[in-house]
């Protein structure tokens, strides 16, 4: 029986094969719509996530299964001091499948441990949120048809990203990826990463400002650069614009490039720039979708 | 100079960093055994100008080699029978080690979990990096 922790977990042989699942269920919806009939996903949100539960949620539901859970862990039994590891010996009893968010880091691995059930990381304060990669990986994959060759932009906070992390560290297991990071000097990508791509001789540049490096790009993943993140309101005034994806940064790009964000949006980028055939992070969203019905079906098949 | 007596059977730790013998006496829950044991401190080295030694008279199986390659590799186990050495056993840094020390990142499931051990796993055998198997969380020294 297999779980979801972190997207390494997967070789890239086994990613591929995951790609090309969500790939064949994005072509013939219909021929997985009875796929899951009578299983049960059990979705345990100890903290609110609307997108990440809902985009679970519809996967199972477009399957042909059914949901039971908890969105918040005031709804749960850990309100009244349950442990992680009894809630899951619990939940592995009423469901097939369990998609877990948890605030605090390590908790999935704890569930895996005790069930009986596949268990899927669904973020694990800022450790993990493997699906988030999955669905990034896809959308590269899906839109550039490949995972190799190519510069990844990185923008806005590279420090406290865990997004930005994860994509990194699945990125680097293929050939021939350039990454640059576009931060300012308080958000910079931490060195761990940085030491990890030189060991690696995994070529990367920091930037401070993205209008610089546009035109180098094949792909940009955009993150928000949040306010109180700066020491001071003068630096985050000075900076602010340079992380503020508009059709002026945009004419810069290549004619191909994507535009990533993990969302939620909140004005780093403009809403002008949805208009773009380029802007690719709607449809990151149903892939998303996807890639959580291919795991689901994958894992429920390593528990048979 | 204080002369402590050779053991019979058992084992001698050498070349422990002076000062530390007490942290290992405890590390090793020396002070549930039923035997003798010496606690040298800052006996002469002639490596180290100064160093700790611990004799404890019991059977070398007790001994938890993991928690003591953990604290330090470059200590000296000779086992010792019928008074004389026997063999001496070479310390490697262990893959993982549980509930020798605790995860302090307050975001980490252990803070919370009721019962869960604190384990973890080298991460950077070159640095000497171990890592929370939870929350991948680096061990920094302090409570060693």
């Amino acid at each position: 029986m297999r779980h979801l922790m972190s997207p390494l977990d997967f070789t890239t042989e086994e990613l591929e094969r995951l790609f090309d699942l969500a790939n064949d269920i994005e072509q013939n919806p219909r021929k997985y719509d009875h796929a899951c009939d009578g299983k049960i996903l059990a979705t345990c949100f100890y903290e609110p996530s609307t997108r990440t539960r809902l985009s679970f949620e519809s996967a199972m539901t477009r399957l042909g299964g059914r949901i039971i859970g908890f969105s918040d862990a005031a709804s749960s039994s850990a309100s009244k001091g349950e442990s992680v590891s009894d809630t899951i010996r619990i939940i592995s009893c009423y469901s097939d499948i369990c998609a877990m968010r948890h605030p605090k880091e390590g908790a999935p691995m704890v569930a895996a441990e005790k069930s009986g059930i596949p268990v899927i990381n669904a973020g694990d304060g800022g450790h993990q949120h493997p699906t988030q990669t999955l669905t990034d990986l896809l959308t590269i994959r899906s839109m550039k048809g490949k995972l190799d060759n190519f510069t990844i932009g990185l923008c806005g906070d590279l420090k406290f990203g865990r997004t930005v992390h994860s994509l990194i560290n699945a990125l680097v297991r293929y050939q021939n990826i350039r990454f640059i990071f576009i931060s300012p000097e308080e958000l910079k990508v931490p060195d761990y990463i940085t030491d990890m791509l030189r060991e690696k001789n995994i070529p990367y540049e920091e930037v401070i400002r993205l209008e610089d490096v546009m035109p180098h790009l094949d792909i940009l993943y955009m993150t928000r650069v949040q306010k109180e993140r700066f020491f001071n309101e003068e630096d985050y005034v000075r900076l602010k614009d340079f992380y503020i994806l508009d059709t002026v940064k945009m004419a810069l790009a290549k004619k191909d490039m994507l535009v990533l964000h993990p969302l939620p949006r909140v004005n780093e980028i403009s809403v002008e720039v949805d208009k773009d055939p380029r802007a690719a992070y709607f449809k990151q969203a149903k892939y998303g979708v996807y890639v959580r019905m291919a795991l689901i079906l994958t894992l429920l098949e390593s528990a048979q | 100079m204080l002369n402590v007596g050779k053991i019979e059977e058992g084992f001698v730790l050498d070349h422990i960093a002076a000062g530390k013998s007490l942290s290992i006496y405890e590390h090793l829950q020396l002070d549930k055994l039923d035997c003798t044991v010496a606690i040298i401190k800052n006996a002469r080295s002639n490596k180290k100008g100064k160093k700790d030694i611990l004799k404890v008279e019991c059977d070398i199986n007790t001994l938890d080699l993991d928690v003591l390659a953990y604290i330090d590799h470059n200590i000296t186990v000779n086992v010792i029978k019928s008074g004389e050495i026997v063999e001496k056993k070479d310390l490697v840094l262990p893959k993982q080690i549980k509930n020798v020390i605790r995860c302090h990142n307050p975001r980490c499931i252990t803070s919370i979990e009721q019962e869960l051990p604190h384990i973890f796993y080298l991460a950077d055998a070159e640095k000497e990096v171990y890592r929370c198997k939870y929350c991948e969380e680096k061990y920094t020294e302090g409570s060693k």
